[in-house]
This record gives structure tokens, C-alpha cells and sequence, in this order.
């Protein structure tokens, strides 16, 4: 078990004043069975006019804010206590053939399973991923007939680890999956739409999951993407349900991730995204700082909620 | 002319009136009865049409195009070598429906709309059907137009379909089958109304004679459906893309019809979880949005991203239910063949009735029984896209080579969800007038689009629609922008019973203007600039005319040439750069646009024209005095309008203040470029003044000899009678700002003053002769309308920045 504390702030200094403005904010942990959140705190400068929490389509904890007198700077920063647990140990050997699983996924006119048709949602075509001929064939290089789903899934992200360069800067929020795969360098969300790209054009389901990693791992070495937020993949390997690939640091997630929010890509659970009337040219500093916490007497446990 | 096509064998031609018109044995004949004989319920037309020699319907052919062309009704083609707009097409002979039939007609499309709106509460809801095995998540969730952030959202009175409307055609058993459904913004309403106003006064006896049920009970009830649930004063606009639209044309017509202010995206805010429109006089709640925005683009916030053509924040006001949209949010999901197929048990399951209208045979790929079905029967089917953002146009497999067909299989075996196979329906054939070359009756393909809206009755239908017949004899692809064309659908009144429209009082759909503290603050805007490059464009051709007739040995003629570069006016056509009196034209022609729906026809028609001949005058090159002389007459054409043709509210209002304030803003330019000219003008230059200053002819009845400097200063910039003076300008500018305050409640822009006071108290200085003295005033006179110009430009700022300022903030998306 561990516990976490993580800021994670974001800076909007404009170059002339925001009239107004609308933000959508996921930045909030989500339950789990393995994460509790023990406590949440939503700093906001200056403040909104109207703020409103609410829980989204795919059951994340969302704000809503609106600003409606003009100011020139906008800071958010949200500050967490998080606990996670390891997970259930993922036997990746046991699960579905990765055929199987795209056969049950297929509409097959009688009820389908509630998980199934869960896994529907995140196996089709969205905003960041499309669906093409080219993902399927990618994929297909390390897919070997009748490999269990989460074998394949595995050698898919060894796959990707290997081919592409983990390079802060060098692609935007709307680089495409085909732009990703062509020159071979992105950030975690890209390592991440791409997997989740190779797969869903398999007729699998995988979703995009938002969150946290801790850069320093318990066995000394350093994870890529812990100085901001990070993201990685869920993908649906019956029977164990969903399994979460970290593609930039190639390996399964652990109790080094804090995850936030999950969706069918980036556009779903982006921490903030907003639109806003005037402002000119504006910086932005985004900074996440996680941090694990002294691991505290059974009697405290639950003096932070 | 076309080859001849395998079906001409099966010609019948019998009524001896029909030359041209030609049954075919595929199709069923919507005339014409197996015997060859017309119909029952086309007999009145045709007789009517037909009698001595036809006379009726070539002058109802001839009156209907002028109409098209006066009415300035348009479609826009993207991509569209021709320009942005094409002429609307519509045949004057309307598309006649037997009560009886229409009966089946009405009832099926009600049903289905009550059906689909049944079907989306579910999606959008509980989603049972999915769970059930019903529906394949494949097809809600691949679509675009599903959007996850309006699940569970509900709108007011479970309403998510307020208008639909259905594409249906007759196949050769003479039955009615749906093509496609319409429930994201159906288009083509206003084009109908459009169409039963011109057809019915091209025949005007026959639609007495005939009884042919009215549309604008409809149109009132549609009107008050929208504004319904909303308090004492509701507020509903219509919210379009833009002038760049297909169908902008429509979204301006249907707008003032319904009496509602047609705006775009950049027009609305949401505050506190409110949509207000920008006014000039603040912001007004607005109740109701009419959509004609596809609805991803809807809200930026929560949705698509990319755009700015939506309102952001829109959704949260949605879930708050303080507005409501028409269409819901989400509709634009059915929009897609996947969904026909499923429809029959649908029916039984939802609304507990077996459909009434069946849909074309459909075959979603996504299911393996369907999918090994298409493939071994590909030949004879149509293949589509079953999401709307596939680029994929539909495929004859019977127009496919082996190797094409096998190809084709393995593409939809990748992604079968995406694929769906329709049988090929043959459209039924009616008769068309309208014909490029020919002069009789000719038979077209022809499929009809059905309306239908909410109310707390349920779904009603309009009793007409639009009639949408193919381009040629063989084409079988019924749309406008494949270059077909449209008729009027006339369902005719059953005598044997009185129907409740014949009976109520007949409601007519007026023009109900919007109230004046509606106006957005972007009409106005638009008004203003349209106001400014209509008297800029006038006062560069007049320029441009006066240098052009000074002779080139002249002196002076170099130093006009200078004055005309400097005002971007050096030449008749320069297509090329911005500033110039072609950059203008096209500026006017974008403003104007933009406020079209304030404009009457006769307005918009002598614009058009002047578009049109300037450009191609441009194109043939043609004479540049000639040109100038013509550009002229339709610019004083324009200028009539502007006084006389428009409701003088604000908007109105500031147009003139934009003409007023650029009129002066040139002539003052031109006359303090002139007066720091050191020497006494030559006789010559004082007449290129006057006449750029359009008081040649005034000069010469008030003072009967060779213009001198005082009189023409006195004429040009103090004669408070002489409507191109600088001091009627100013006058009327303060008139107007006064109005426009009072009118708002503002204090009025007193930006002029000072600079018209330095300049009148020039007034009785001598500005002639060759004296020192007057080479003085003439100097102080020069620095003195630098200084209007200057407060004149001051003042255009102003009025931006207090009337139209919320509107030049760019809208961004921002990220992290």
C-alpha cells in the first residue's frame, strides 16, 4: 500500500484580460477498488463565478468553471491525499485469446454481458484515435494467433516502447496516431493513443486512463512522465477484466500510478480544458509534484478525510 | 444527347399532349396509369397547365425563374467554380399527393418521428435497448454524433426531436419507402414555404380551383412551439454556421419568417449557466435555440474542440433546462442507415405498434449473418458508410469489377460496423417543366422530404414539403447538389370532408420583425460596415471617373494620380490586393451577406447585381468608363434602399452613421490633400474636386461661372444644404448618435464637436485669390480637416468599441 500526496498546478498567465471565461476540470482521483482518495482540495485564483462538481459519462469526477469578470491570470491548483493499493495480481497468461475477446465484443442480437458491453464503449473511433488499416497491421506484428489477450497487449506495448522516443515537446495535443507512428517520438499520450489506436483497430477495447506517476520507483529507477500529468491504457482482458499498460515505461501499472480519470482518449478527460474571450497571447506553467507520504499508524489512518 | 438507355424499350406514349413524356417500365409513373391515361388527381393540373398550347405553364415557367432570381434564392455548393452561390432551382409544377395517400403518408411520418424520439430518450438514457441485445453498441457508439457529455441529459418535456423530417420515395409497386431520417437540423423547410409562395402565384387559379392545403398553420405552430415553455417574453433565435453554409440562404428566410433573430455562434454567451444574446442594448436571455449547427459543434466547452463556430459553455445551460434547443444536443446519432434495418421491432418494442412506413431494405455489416449475406449478393446493392465522418460516397456494386467487388469485401470485413448495403430502389418518375432546352412536360426521378414537429399532441406533419426531382431523364440521384432541382408538393384537400386547416381562420406566417432591442450586436456591426464600403465604393469610382477624364498634359493630372493611389483607389479592377475599389466590392458583398435577413429582396437583388456586373466586367475587361458609369448608378441605386427600403431602427441607424461618416472622411482627405497644394488650382482642378465631391451641376445653377476656391469650399464643407457637404455630414452623424443613445439609453458620442467647431469658425475666412493671407487660411483650413478626419476615424472606433466591442474577441480554446 501506498500514499501519495500530489499538486498539481496550472498556470495561465494572458497577455491581456480574459473577458470570460469556461473550464472543464478532471483532476479529481477516481475510486477504485485499489485507490481511495483521502483528501481533494481545488485552489482557485481568482475565484469562479460559478463552479459545479459533477461526476461525467464515464464516472469521473469532473468541475465545471466559469469566469465571468476579467482577470489576467488563472491558477489551479489541485492538491490530493491518495492511497493505492496493489492491484490483483494480473496472471496475463490466463486470459481471453485476443480473438476470442474481438468475437465477444461483436453484436451478436441476445443481451450481452454488462462488462462486454461496458467494453463497447472503448472500441470504436473518437476524436484522438482513429481506426485504420494501418494501426490493425501494427499491432499485428507481435499479435501471434490464439496469444491471450493480455500477452498480446504486453508485446504491443514492448513494441511501442521500442520504436518510439519518449520526447517532451515534440508533438502537440492534436498530433495524430499516423503522425506518432511516421516519425516515431511523442509523449505519453501519444505512446498511449497509439497503443490504444493499434488495439481498438483490432476490434478490441481500450480506454485512455489520465493520472499520476511516481518518478521514482521503489527499485531506484526513474519513470518517464512523473514531472507532469502522465497517461496510460486500460485494456479489456477478459476474464480479469480491465488491465492497465503503462507504454512509456513499459511495464503494468502498479502502486506508482494515481489514476485520475479514464475516457476513449485525451479529449475526454483532459486535467483542464476551457475556452476563453480575449486574453492575447497567454504562458502556460503546468507543474505536478507527487510525493510519497511516511506510511502512517493504523490510528491516523483515516484522520485526513 | 445522352445515349440512349437500356430501358427506352419499354416506352408508352400515348396522351398526345405528352411528346416527351415517357413512362418507364422500372418506375412506378406518378401521372400517368398503366392504360397511359393521367390520373384522377392530376387531371385539373394538367388540363389547366396545358391549355392553349401550354400558355400557362411557360408563363408560370418564365415568372418562376424571375422570381428565383428577384427573391435572390441561393444554395451554396462548396468548392463551386461558379461562385459561392447557385441560383435555386425550382420547377413550377408542383408535385400533386391524393388526400387518401397523403393520410398514410402523414400518419407513417409521425409515427416514425414519435419512434425515433423514443429511441433517443433511450440512448440518451437508461440505454436498455443496448443492454437488452436490441441494438448493437457498434452503431451509437461509433458515431460521431453520439455525444457522451449529453447522456443523461434529458430535455424539457423528453422533447429531443422538436422538428424532423423524413427523405422517402416510391419504389415500383407503388408503395412509399424511407430513405433516410433527419433529426439533427433538417434543412429544405424554408425552401418549401419559399417554393409554395412562388408556385402559388404562378398558378394562381389553379391552387383555388385545386384546394390545396395551406402551410403557414404550420409554420405558426412550429413558431409557438418554440417559444412555448418559456415566460412572458421569450426570446427565440436561430443559430447558423455562417454565410459560407449550404443552405444560408434558408437559415436568413426561415428566421424572419418565424420572427426570430437569425445569429451565429459569437452572438450568444452563456453567463451563470444562461444563454443571452449580445444586443446593442445588453444582453437579452434567449429561451429557445432553432439549430442549424451540426451539434458537435454545438459547444466547444464540452464538445468538439476545433471550432469556433459554437457557444461555449451551451451544454451546462442545457442541463440547467434555462434553454432549450431544437434539436437536442445529440440528435444528429440517428442520422445513419445503420439504424433502418432495426426499426420494425424497434417500433413494437418502444411505441408498441408495427411500423407503418417501411424503410429501403438495409443491411448493417456489423452482423455476421447480414455481412455473409451482402457479400454474396453485392451486385445488386448500394454500398455506404454507416457513420457520417467515413469519406466514402455510396458504391453500386453492380457497377464493380470481380476484382473491385473482392477488394470491397475485404475492406468492409476490417470494420463491418462501418459498412451498411441498401437494396437499389427505383424512384418513381412525376412530370417536370423544367427542363434546360426543352418546352413540355419531361419526366423526372423524384423523391419528397416530409416535416414534422412536436407538440403536446404529438407529431404533426406538414402538409407539403419539398419535392426534389433528378437532373436528367436517366439520373438517379434526387439532390440539389448533384443539380437537380425542387417543386413545390401540393397535397390536395379532401372534398369530402371539411379538413381543420380550410375551416380555422388561415393563419399567415408574416414577416414579424424582431423587436429592435434584439438586434444583435453583430447585425449591427455588419450594417455599419456594410454602410461604410457602400459609400466607399462610391467614392472611389467617383474619384477613379473625375481622374480619369482630366486630360494626362496636365500638371495637375500626376498629383491626382498621387491622390488616387494614396486612397487605394489607382485602378477600375485590381483584383489582386486588399485596398483597392475591387477589395471593397467584395468587402460590401460579404457585409451585406451577413445582414441579408434585414434586407428586403429588391435590396438584395440590386446588390447582386452590381456584384455581378462589376465582376464581370472585371472578367471581359471591359471599357473602365463605362464600367464606372455603371457601378455608379447601382451604388446610387443602393443608396436609395438605404433611405428608403429599411425599418430605421439602430441597425439602420448605424449603416447610415458608417455612410455618412466615410463620406466625410474622404472628401475631407481629398480637400485638405488639395488645399496644401501650394499654387491656385487651375480651373480644371477645382472641377475634379467638385466633381469627386458630386456638386458639379449644384456649383453651376448656384453661381453660373467657372468654380473659384471660396464658393467651392463653402459648397463642399459648409453648405449645410448640399447633402455631399461635409456640414451635412456632421450634422446627420450627431442626429443619428443622438438617436442611437436615446434610443439605448447611453450618453451620445460627442467625438466631432471640437474639430466641426474649429472648422466653422473658418467659415467666413477668405480662401481665393492669390494673396498671402488666403495661401494662410487655406493652410489652417487643410490642418483643421485633418483634424475632423482624424476625430471621425476616432469616433468609428468608439462605436465599436461601445456597441460591437464583445464581438471582436477572438474565441480560443486552451488546453493543459
Amino acid at each position: 500500500m501506498m500514499r501519495y500526496f500530489v499538486r498539481h498546478s496550472t498556470v495561465y498567465e494572458y497577455g491581456g484580460d480574459v473577458a470570460h471565461s469556461h473550464h472543464l476540470l478532471h483532476l479529481k482521483p477516481r475510486e477504485l477498488s485499489h485507490q481511495r482518495c483521502l483528501e481533494h482540495a481545488l485552489e482557485l485564483e481568482p475565484e469562479p463565478g460559478v463552479r459545479h462538481e459533477d461526476v461525467d459519462a464515464f464516472g469521473n469526477p469532473m468541475a465545471r468553471l466559469e469566469y465571468d469578470r476579467a482577470h489576467d491570470r488563472l491558477s489551479v491548483v489541485a492538491q490530493m491525499r491518495v492511497e493505492v493499493n496493489g492491484r490483483a495480481a494480473s496472471d496475463l497468461a490466463a486470459t481471453e485469446a485476443w480473438e476470442l475477446v474481438r468475437g465477444r465484443l461483436g453484436y451478436r442480437a441476445t443481451p450481452p454481458r454488462a462488462d462486454d458491453l461496458e467494453a463497447c464503449r472503448f472500441r470504436m473511433q473518437s476524436d484522438h484515435v482513429a481506426i485504420k488499416q494501418e494501426f490493425a497491421e501494427y499491432a499485428l506484428r507481435c499479435f501471434e494467433p490464439g496469444m491471450p489477450m493480455g500477452a498480446a497487449a504486453q508485446a504491443l506495448m514492448h513494441l511501442i516502447r521500442r520504436d518510439l522516443k519518449y520526447q517532451p515537446g515534440s508533438t502537440t495535443n492534436r498530433t495524430s496516431i499516423a503522425e506518432v507512428l511516421k516519425n516515431r517520438r511523442g509523449v505519453c499520450q501519444d505512446f498511449a493513443h497509439l497503443m490504444i489506436g493499434a488495439l481498438r483497430s483490432n476490434g478490441l477495447a481500450a480506454r485512455y486512463v489520465s493520472g499520476y506517476v511516481r518518478t521514482e520507483r521503489q527499485d531506484g529507477a526513474m519513470a518517464l512522465g512523473g514531472d507532469a500529468s502522465h497517461a496510460w491504457v486500460s485494456v479489456y482482458c477478459p476474464p480479469l477484466g480491465w488491465v492497465d499498460f503503462d507504454p512509456t515505461n513499459d511495464r503494468l501499472a502498479d502502486e506508482d500510478h494515481v489514476t485520475l480519470a479514464w475516457g476513449r482518449d485525451f479529449g475526454d478527460v483532459s486535467p483542464l480544458r476551457g475556452m476563453i474571450v480575449g486574453g492575447g497571447r497567454h504562458k502556460l506553467r503546468v507543474d505536478v509534484r507527487i510525493q510519497p507520504l511516511e506510511p502512517l499508524s493504523p490510528g491516523s489512518r483515516d484522520n485526513g478525510r | 444527347m445522352s445515349s440512349p438507355s437500356p430501358w427506352t424499350c419499354a416506352i408508352i406514349d400515348r396522351d398526345p399532349r405528352l411528346p416527351g413524356y415517357r413512362s418507364d417500365a422500372r418506375r412506378y409513373d406518378e401521372l400517368l396509369d398503366g392504360q397511359g391515361r393521367v390520373r384522377g388527381h392530376w387531371r385539373t393540373l394538367i388540363d389547366g397547365v396545358l391549355e392553349d398550347d401550354a400558355r400557362a405553364a411557360r408563363r408560370a415557367a418564365e415568372f418562376t425563374r424571375r422570381m428565383i432570381v428577384e427573391n435572390g434564392i441561393t444554395y451554396n455548393v462548396y468548392a463551386d467554380a461558379q461562385g459561392r452561390d447557385r441560383p435555386w432551382i425550382l420547377d413550377p409544377l408542383p408535385y400533386l399527393v391524393a388526400a387518401e395517400e397523403w393520410r398514410d403518408i402523414e400518419a407513417g411520418v409521425a409515427q416514425r418521428a414519435c419512434l425515433l424520439n423514443a429511441l433517443l430518450a433511450d440512448l440518451y438514457g437508461s440505454q436498455r435497448l443496448l443492454a437488452q441485445g436490441t441494438l448493437p453498441p457498434e452503431i451509437p457508439f461509433g458515431h460521431p454524433n453520439f455525444l457522451w457529455p449529453c447522456v443523461n441529459v434529458r430535455p424539457a418535456g423528453g422533447r429531443w426531436l422538436a422538428l424532423y423530417a423524413a427523405d422517402l420515395a416510391r419504389a415500383a409497386d407503388g408503395r412509399w419507402w424511407v430513405l433516410a431520417d433527419r433529426t439533427q437540423a433538417p434543412s429544405g423547410l424554408g425552401y418549401a414555404l419559399e417554393n409554395r409562395q412562388i408556385v402559388r402565384r404562378a398558378f394562381p387559379h389553379l391552387t383555388q380551383s385545386m384546394d390545396v392545403e395551406p402551410l403557414g398553420a404550420f409554420f405558426a405552430t412550429l413558431r409557438d412551439e418554440l417559444l412555448g415553455a418559456a415566460d412572458a417574453e421569450p426570446l427565440a433565435v436561430v443559430l447558423t454556421p455562417g454565410s459560407f453554409n449550404e443552405t444560408y440562404f434558408e437559415h436568413a428566410y426561415l428566421a424572419r419568417q418565424l420572427g426570430f433573430p437569425l445569429v451565429e455562434g459569437h452572438d450568444l454567451t452563456v453567463r451563470d449557466e444562461t444563454v443571452y444574446l449580445k444586443t446593442l442594448s445588453g444582453l437579452k436571455r434567449v429561451h429557445t435555440i432553432l439549430r442549424r449547427l451540426d451539434d458537435d459543434f454545438c459547444d466547444p466547452v464540452e464538445l468538439r474542440v476545433s471550432s469556433a463556430l459554437g457557444v461555449p459553455g451551451l451544454l451546462s445551460a442545457i442541463r440547467r433546462g434555462t434553454v432549450s434547443v431544437a434539436n437536442a444536443l445529440g440528435s444528429g446519432v440517428l442520422e445513419s442507415a445503420a439504424w433502418l434495418g432495426f426499426l420494425p421491432p424497434l417500433a413494437q418494442t418502444l411505441i408498441g405498434e408495427p411500423l407503418r412506413l417501411p424503410s429501403v431494405a438495409t443491411w448493417w455489416c456489423g452482423e455476421a449473418p447480414a455481412f455473409d449475406w451482402v457479400a454474396a449478393h453485392l451486385p445488386e446493392l448500394v454500398i455506404k458508410p454507416a457513420f457520417p465522418n467515413q469519406k466514402l460516397g455510396a458504391i453500386f456494386g453492380s457497377e464493380l469489377s470481380a476484382e473491385e467487388r473482392s477488394a470491397l469485401i475485404a475492406r468492409i470485413r476490417a470494420r463491418p460496423h462501418a459498412f451498411v448495403a441498401q437494396e437499389h430502389l427505383a424512384f418513381s418518375q412525376a412530370p417536370v417543366w423544367y427542363t434546360k432546352n426543352a418546352d413540355g412536360l419531361s419526366a423526372r426521378a423524384l423523391g419528397i422530404r416530409v416535416y414534422a414537429i412536436a407538440t403536446p399532441q404529438g407529431y404533426r406533419v406538414l402538409p407539403g414539403g419539398l419535392a426534389r426531382f433528378a437532373s436528367d431523364a436517366h439520373a438517379e440521384i434526387v439532390s440539389m447538389q448533384s443539380g437537380g432541382g425542387s417543386k413545390d408538393i401540393w397535397v390536395l384537400a379532401d372534398s369530402a370532408e371539411m379538413t381543420e386547416e380550410s375551416t380555422a381562420p388561415s393563419a399567415r406566417v408574416d414577416r414579424a420583425p424582431s423587436k429592435q432591442t434584439d438586434l444583435s450586436s453583430t447585425l449591427a456591426e455588419n450594417l455599419f460596415w456594410m454602410g461604410r464600403y457602400a459609400e466607399r465604393c462610391e467614392t472611389k469610382t467617383r474619384l477613379l471617373r473625375a481622374t480619369l477624364g482630366l486630360r494626362r498634359k496636365l500638371p495637375f493630372h500626376a498629383q491626382a494620380t498621387d491622390i488616387c493611389r494614396q486612397l487605394g483607389a489607382s485602378a477600375v479592377f485590381d483584383a489582386e490586393k486588399r485596398f483597392t475599389l475591387s477589395g471593397d466590392i467584395d468587402r460590401l458583398g460579404e457585409c451585406a451577406a451577413r445582414v441579408r435577413s434585414s434586407l428586403s429582396a429588391e435590396n438584395w437583388r440590386a446588390l447582386t447585381v452590381l456584384l455581378r456586373d462589376y465582376r464581370r466586367a472585371q472578367a471581359t475587361r471591359s471599357d473602365a468608363r463605362e464600367t464606372l458609369d455603371r457601378l455608379l448608378l447601382s451604388l446610387a441605386s443602393l443608396a436609395g434602399f438605404a433611405l428608403d427600403d429599411m425599418t430605421q431602427d439602430d441597425g439602420w441607424r448605424l449603416m447610415m452613421i458608417g455612410r455618412r461618416l466615410e463620406r466625410l472622411l474622404f472628401l475631407a482627405e481629398v480637400l485638405a490633400r488639395r488645399l496644401t497644394q501650394a499654387d491656385t488650382p487651375l480651373r480644371q482642378e477645382l472641377e475634379w474636386v467638385l466633381e469627386i465631391g458630386d456638386s458639379t451641376i449644384t456649383y453651376r445653377t448656384r453661381y453660373r461661372a467657372p468654380p473659384v476656391w471660396d464658393h467651392t469650399i463653402d459648397l463642399l464643407v459648409y453648405d449645410e444644404r448640399n447633402p455631399r457637404a461635409l456640414a451635412f455630414q456632421w450634422r446627420a452623424i450627431n442626429t443619428l448618435l443622438i438617436e442611437v443613445a436615446e434610443s439605448l439609453g447611453t450618453p451620445a458620442q460627442d467625438t466631432l464637436y471640437e474639430s466641426i467647431s474649429d472648422l466653422v469658425a473658418l467659415k467666413y475666412e477668405r480662401f481665393g485669390g492669390d494673396l498671402a493671407l488666403a495661401q494662410a487660411s487655406r493652410e489652417v483650413l487643410a490642418r483643421r480637416l485633418g483634424t475632423l478626419s482624424a476625430a471621425a476615424s476616432r469616433l468609428s472606433d468608439q462605436l465599436a468599441s461601445q456597441h460591437f466591442s464583445h464581438i471582436e474577441f477572438e474565441v480560443r480554446a486552451v488546453s493543459a
